[in-house]
């Protein structure tokens, strides 16, 4: 059934997404883009000592985006980049494997019906993808597509 | 639940045409195939398989030059369909019919020969607002090479050009008009008689995108008097892979080929080669064969039904699908031009077109969301994607009843 995609979380997230505004004293931006369905995102992020100490968004993108930038935001503060790079793999690993839903994920596991979406997975990674871009890239500001 | 009764000439029976295609058959997520998705390609009617299978259980050979009989009988089949398509489009002779991949090599085909031989700095080509990107990208290429021009002809907000704007385009440095005869994204029919007769006395050329027109309506190459005009056999229920260039035997003859290889020659040594005779000078290397073969057959079946009769029938369900979304609130028809294709695409308020797509598809509904290729149209009109319902003469009028009850549920789900 689609509510197994369209979980009450995710859909309170799509519409009332948290953390969704600029960030004027950020340290870390990055764009991401999704050409197949003109989805754009933008996120900020405050890292001091190594530490995500604030984190948001703002876009365009269809619920499951939207929700997963949102639930993204509300899961990295106070981690490490280390830790967050390997909340970013369990993540990917919970859309795209069969394997066992680790409980390392907290929220975000509501994003487990995706599975059965291959065509929507690329719509829940966006904001997750932005992110290893901002933590991981040379330059400042940059940008990525999920093609 | 259906309120449409057909005023379609006897003989068009929509259950009997929907026989014909095997793949409207099935379930998809436990619910009966609503395929709405017939611009992005047609589906094949038994015909069409069939004449595939045939030539590769019975016919199987390279074409032309062959002594022995499969050849013979495979290079039959094969020019036919250039005959086929000759009638169809009302050319006056075969050789300006040139199998290509699709309407985008068709018109990569003129950007590359025409162009790269009549196109110099300071040249001017004119394209549309709502063109495919296959209508885009080639020329604006041809540009960057030549230091030429491209311009846009603007539309309005009902997805409509603007043909006082088109004619201040037109100067003595226009080259070449490209513009669709029918819109994907929008549905939009434009007057391209009229707009082709506005390039010839400007004394530049048109080339028509006929990808959207050729699966609807008659087309007639020369009472539109097209310089080029190019299709998809995909869009008209033949194989993927397979197309036609149609262009004036003058042009043909004065443009250098385009690739180069087998059967596009006459004699080759290494000090020089002369090439083939038309339409053989614009076709290098082993074709599509079987999908040539194959679209040979989607042109008889298509004839076989009517063009009339497909381009009235499917107006009916236009008609009726509109009157349907337009009673969906928060729903904007994208594309509402007086001459319209059947494709309605639209918007909901605070839904993603990708979520209305994903409720829709468990439904058993396929429609596309995105932007259809047409990313110029999605910034006309200030939205990143649309949902596109895009119709043929397979579909019913009960089809679009359950797309709308789809939206409702939709709606309750985002609401
Ligand atoms: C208007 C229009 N032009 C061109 C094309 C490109 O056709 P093809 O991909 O078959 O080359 C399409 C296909 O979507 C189209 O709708």
């Amino acid at each position: 059934m689609v509510d197994d995609l369209y979980q009450e979380v995710i859909l309170d997230h799509s519409k009332r997404p948290r953390n969704c505004h600029s960030m004027d004293d950020a340290n870390r931006k990055a764009e991401g883009y999704n050409p197949l369905c003109g989805d754009k995102l933008k996120l900020f992020l405050k890292i001091e000592n190594d530490v995500v100490k604030d984190v948001s968004f703002v876009g365009s993108g269809c619920a499951i985006s939207t929700a997963s930038a949102s639930l993204m935001t509300e899961s990295l503060k106070g981690k490490s980049r280390a830790e967050a790079l390997k909340l970013l793999d369990k993540f990917h690993e919970l859309l795209t494997t069969d394997t066992p839903v680790s409980k390392d994920l907290g929220k975000l596991v509501v994003f487990c019906g995706v599975r059965d979406y291959p065509a929507r997975v690329k719509c829940a990674t966006l904001a997750w993808h932005t992110l290893k871009s901002a933590l991981t890239a040379e330059e400042l500001e940059p940008v990525v597509t999920t093609e | 639940m259906s309120t449409l009764i057909s005023t379609v000439a006897a003989g068009f029976d929509v259950e009997k045409i929907r026989q014909d295609f095997p793949v409207l058959k099935q379930t998809v997520h436990g619910k009966p195939l609503v395929y709405l998705d017939s611009a992005a390609t047609a589906q094949k009617p038994f015909a069409v398989i069939d004449a595939i299978r045939k030539f590769h259980e019975v016919d199987c050979a390279n074409i032309h030059r062959g002594v022995h009989e499969l050849s013979q009988r495979s290079t039959a089949a094969y020019e036919e369909t250039r005959a086929k398509t000759k009638k169809f489009l009302n050319a006056k002779n075969e050789a300006e019919l040139i199998f290509v991949r699709g309407t985008t090599e068709g018109i990569n085909l003129v950007s590359s020969s025409w162009g790269r031989t009549n196109v110099k700095a300071g040249d001017e080509i004119v394209i549309s607002a709502m063109e495919h990107h296959s209508n885009i990208v080639p020329w604006q290429m041809l540009c960057e090479e030549k230091g030429a021009r491209l311009r846009v002809i603007p539309m309005n907000e009902r997805g409509e050009l603007i043909l006082e704007e088109y004619e201040k385009l037109l100067n003595p440095r226009t080259r070449m008009v490209a513009v669709a005869h029918v819109s994907n994204a929008l549905g939009t029919i434009n007057p391209i008689r009229q707009m082709i007769a506005m390039a010839h006395s400007a004394g530049a050329l048109a080339l028509i995108d006929g990808a959207q027109a050729a699966p609807h309506m008659k087309v007639d190459v020369q009472a539109l008097d097209a310089d080029f005009y190019t299709l998809s056999g995909h869009k008209i229920c033949g194989p993927t892979g397979i197309g036609i260039l149609y262009g004036k035997t003058k042009l043909l003859n004065a443009m250098p080929p385009y690739q180069g290889g087998g059967d596009m020659i006459r004699t080759v040594t290494f000090e020089k080669t002369t090439y083939n005779e038309l339409p053989y000078k614009f076709e290098a290397g082993t074709p599509n064969i079987a999908g040539g073969i194959g679209m040979g057959a989607a042109l008889d079946y298509l004839s076989r039904i009517g063009l009339d009769n497909i381009a009235a029938y499917e107006h009916e369900l236009l008609v009726y699908g509109t009157s349907l979304l337009e009673q969906i609130p928060g729903l904007r028809i994208i594309g509402t031009a007086k001459e319209k294709a059947a494709v309605l695409s639209f918007v909901i308020e605070g839904i993603h077109p990708h979520d209305i797509g994903t409720v829709l598809d468990r439904q058993g509904i396929a429609v596309r969301t995105g932007h259809h290729c047409a990313q110029p149209v999605m910034d006309w009109f200030h939205i990143p994607a649309t949902t596109r319902a895009s119709l043929a003469f397979y579909n019913t009028s009960a089809e679009l009843d359950k797309l709308a009850a789809g939206l409702k549920k939709v709606k309750e789900i985002f609401s």
